[in-house]
């Protein structure tokens, strides 16, 4: 059985500075085997896999493939041993086809025989059933196609230990179905697969085994056949805890934001938004759903004064004079000087909702730094704010004065998300606030959410885990290609139901 | 048999070292790092200056000394050399905080100079000298932060692009200064510079260019307080890090950009101000002498940090008076002590390097690997 270990890890251990992202860390994946490696963010799973690639070097223990130690030093070594990556962000030249992506960087002695290696590549989508159109330009691609070229691309190479960083962060269930299937025909060809991954159900449909890391430390592996959630939880977290999300139901609602058939294009003059009208009621999150891209980000941006419209209206309800004031086309400033308490966390966390060289203190004050008539900063009360979120929401920091592009993704979100509720909010946007947190953070995002939502805030909370949105949310919007495509209740809608509607407008989009 | 495949592995596979980024650095180290990399530039200049000419290299060191400070005239004129290095490096701090590559500083200097001179050939028998000094001041203030203005305006309306803009700006005001200069020179025509005798700064206690450093002294403080305790100063380093932030929380960048480069150019108004005024007492088409540029390096080498430009600034400028005092004595060509400077520089720079990086060797477990 042992002559079957086509990779092995033998007590690695990597630090970063003082930061110790890796420390003994062993595993073994045998061919024919899909092994997930599961870890919250930040436990140190795509540091170990970028040794395995090449892209770092350990500072100690050892790496063995096919039972011979080998030394990985760069990308190219990993490459002659075999061994391919998927990274969470494509590389990939968007104005090339995915054959010529495919084959890019060949190094072929006998010269460039295209034909021939779209042959090549042609056996490779068949045996293993990719969907894949090879003249296709990267631009014109989805997410899910663009994933579907890399593999094909380290296939191609010949790679026969295949590692996926998070693959099906940007994929719809639909397409992680199909994902799932061809990683499933290249295990049953002797395929050694890696997946990196934090969500617990898709371990537990796909791999054979699970390496659990918990912060930079080997914390075991088990037999997917033999485990469950709450015991792969329990070696992540390294405790208890109850996966479950608090949800009351709505009180006292009342239409907080109206927008009314608003559209708008791009700089490149497509519609990313078109006649999307919906409301938000205070004491409720209205969740909204949808393929990354799909016109999120710049409703959003919209609703918070930094984006211009073409058409439609932003209503909001006054809660205090009961007056309805049109938020369209007003800046972010004008929109706070009427009155307007709207907090938004945005899903570029350090380009835009923070400024990541400075330190907590000073990000606190980016919303209220320009508050009394002194030209110069008080530091006073965001110093005293920042203390408070600190503790609070348990920020792991050195000092309040810690830039905060040092801090890990997390703890840079309970710094975001902390100090839009500190504004004490009537408005709550958030987009994607849990993408990259912990189990930890994203429970305590949740609970912030849910806190504010029994205040009476209307909250949207954009969000990419279909899972957790049905859980959290007591409406969901689906969005697709910049439409509604339907509102669903929170609590009686499925999966299913959201994913088809997801997908619903593009197609529609297509036949017209 | 192991022990030969480990060898073979790691001569044949692994580059001895690797490089790792720095956390952070405890600031004595930074400058341990710092010391050791002049140590190294002196020690290379001592190398190439014994290959290429016959010097001692120990004996030129002292002559460089012994040129930029060697007497007190020669201090003051270091100190003098400095302040408006200082002067023009402040200046366009705030423009590279922001990321607006201001490289037009040198053209501001020299309109903020012209405003002064012509102030002075002009009012100069008219007005008395304190009213005559506020109107010079006033109006290099102006002019220079006009001449800034100009590019940061067609930057936040069209987008152009304000590297080219301020570069260009440089040329159109050193044809402005040599026809003035043309125009009223003594004779009229002959290229000779006029002197201007009215509205020269006063001498403070014997030292004419006392009065320089200390309003330079005055507007470093200024220039730090405002960047790092004013609201402005915060709204410049929000700008400057990420304009998505700053229309996320509703700054208005156009505002802040046009703001930030007309205190720019004022500045740099000052400097021309204190070149002509307080100086020279005259006006060329190169009395800013590419300090507009080299203010530049004085900044960045300070990481835009008004109180370390005070270091930066004396280190360039003794470099350069040092070096063209060694190519003086020892007659050598003026290239021989740009190499020095350049050599000088290139360690101080390559000494950030190590404080940001560090250089790891591979593989010290040897022994645990067998």
């Amino acid at each position: 059985m042992e002559q079957n270990i086509a990779l092995e890890l033998k007590n690695i251990t990597k630090t970063f500075g003082n930061v110790i992202a890796n420390k003994n860390v062993s595993l073994k994946v045998r061919k024919g085997e899909i092994l997930s490696i599961l870890g919250e963010n930040g436990s140190g799973k795509t540091t170990l896999m970028n040794m395995v690639s090449g892209i770092y070097y350990p500072d100690h223990g050892q790496m063995f493939i096919d039972g011979k130690e080998c030394i990985i030093a760069s990308p190219k070594d990993a490459f002659n041993y075999k061994i391919g990556m998927i990274h969470q962000h494509f590389k990939l030249v968007d104005v090339f086809s995915a054959a010529e992506n495919i084959v890019l960087g060949l190094k072929d002695e006998k010269g460039f025989d295209m034909p021939n290696y779209i042959e090549k590549i042609k056996e490779i989508t068949e045996k293993y059933g990719f969907e894949l159109d090879l003249q296709k330009k990267i631009y014109e691609m989805s997410v899910s196609e663009k994933q579907t070229v890399e593999i094909v691309k380290v296939l191609f190479r010949g790679a026969d230990i295949l590692i996926l960083d998070e693959p099906t962060a940007v994929l719809t269930p639909q397409e992680t179905v199909k994902l799932f299937k061809v990683l499933k025909n290249m295990r049953d060809s002797g395929k050694a697969i890696i997946i990196i991954t934090h969500k617990l159900h898709e371990v537990l449909t796909l791999s054979d085994y699970v390496t659990v890391l918990r912060k930079g430390e080997y914390a075991g592996t088990v037999k997917t056949s033999e485990t469950n959630e709450a015991e792969l939880t329990e070696m992540m977290v390294g405790k208890k805890i109850s996966l479950n999300i608090h949800r009351s139901v709505p009180e006292n609602t009342c239409d907080r934001l109206v927008v009314q058939k608003i559209s708008c294009m791009n700089r490149e003059g497509t519609k990313v938004l078109d006649d999307v009208s919906f409301t938000a009621k205070s004491g409720e999150i209205l969740g909204i759903a949808g393929i990354a891209g799909s016109g999120q980000r710049e409703l959003l941006e919209a609703i918070a004064g930094l984006g211009h419209l073409d058409e439609g209206k932003i209503i909001y309800n006054d809660p205090k004079s009961g007056k309805e004031e049109n938020l369209r086309d007003k800046t972010p400033l004008q929109i706070r000087q009427m009155g307007v308490r709207l907090a938004f966390v945005p899903e570029d966390r350090l380009g835009m909702g923070l400024v990541g060289n400075m330190d907590i203190v000073d990000n606190m004050m980016l919303r209220s730094y320009k508050k009394g008539k002194s030209v110069f900063l008080q530091r006073k009360a965001p110093k005293s704010l920042a203390e408070e979120i600190i503790e609070r929401l348990e920020v792991v920091t050195p000092s309040a004065n810690t830039p905060v592009r040092r801090l890990s993704g997390g703890n840079v979100q309970k710094i975001l998300v902390g100090r839009e509720i500190a504004s004490s909010p009537t408005v709550l946007m958030a987009a994607y606030p849990v993408r990259g947190l912990d189990i930890n953070s994203s429970y305590t995002i949740y609970n912030l959410l849910n806190e504010q939502k029994e205040k009476g805030v209307a909250v949207i909370f954009v969000g990419e885990d279909l899972d957790v949105l049905l859980e959290l949310c007591d409406r969901i919007l689906v969005i697709g290609s910049g439409r509604v495509t339907g509102i669903v209740d929170g609590r009686s809608a499925t999966k299913e139901e959201i994913g088809l509607l997801m997908t619903k407008s593009s197609e529609q989009h297509d036949e017209e | 048999m192991k022990k030969i495949n480990n060898f073979l592995h790691q001569s044949l596979y692994v580059s001895p070292f690797h490089i790792a980024k720095r956390d952070n650095i405890v600031w004595w180290k930074a400058w341990i790092i710092r010391i050791i990399a002049v140590l190294i530039a002196l020690l290379v200049c001592g190398t190439i200056t014994i290959a290429l000419t016959d010097i001692n290299p120990v004996k030129m060191y002292f002559t460089m000394i012994d040129g930029v400070v060697g007497t007190p005239r020669l201090v003051w004129n270091m100190l003098q050399n400095t302040a408006i290095l200082l002067c023009i490096s402040l200046a366009v701090t705030p423009a590279f905080k922001m990321r607006f590559w201001n490289i037009g500083a040198e053209g501001q200097v020299l309109i903020g100079g012209l405003a002064t001179a012509i102030c002075m050939i002009f009012l100069g028998e008219k007005l008395p000298a304190p009213i005559l000094i506020t109107l010079m001041i006033i109006s290099s203030i102006v002019l220079g932060a006009f001449w800034a203005l100009v590019p940061a305006y067609f930057k936040t309306k069209f987008n152009s692009n304000e590297t080219l803009f301020t570069l260009m700006m440089n040329y159109i005001a050193i044809q402005l200064v040599a026809y003035f200069t043309l125009e009223m020179s003594v004779p009229k025509g002959s290229g000779t510079p006029r002197v201007l005798e009215y509205g020269q700064l006063p001498v403070l206690f014997g030292q004419k260019y006392l009065i320089n450093i200390l309003i330079v002294a005055v507007i470093t403080v200024i220039m730090h307080i405002y960047l790092k305790y004013s609201k402005q100063g915060y709204e410049i380093s929000v700008v400057g890090e990420s304009e998505k932030t700053a229309r996320y929380i509703g700054i208005n960048v156009k505002k802040v950009v046009l703001r930030t480069m007309a205190i720019s150019g004022a500045i740099c108004g000052i400097a021309g101000f204190l070149i002509v005024a307080g100086t020279d007492h005259s006006l060329k088409s190169d009395s800013a002498g590419g300090r507009g540029f080299t203010a530049i390096m004085v900044s960045w080498l300070a990481k835009f940090n008004p109180v370390f430009m005070v270091l930066t600034s004396l280190l360039i400028v003794f470099l350069e008076k040092g070096a063209s005092k060694i190519s003086e004595v020892y007659r050598l060509n003026s290239s021989f002590s740009d190499i020095i400077t350049g050599i000088i520089i290139f360690f101080i720079i390559g000494a950030e390097f190590f404080i940001n990086y560090k250089i790891k060797v591979n593989l010290k477990d040897k022994e645990e690997r067998v």
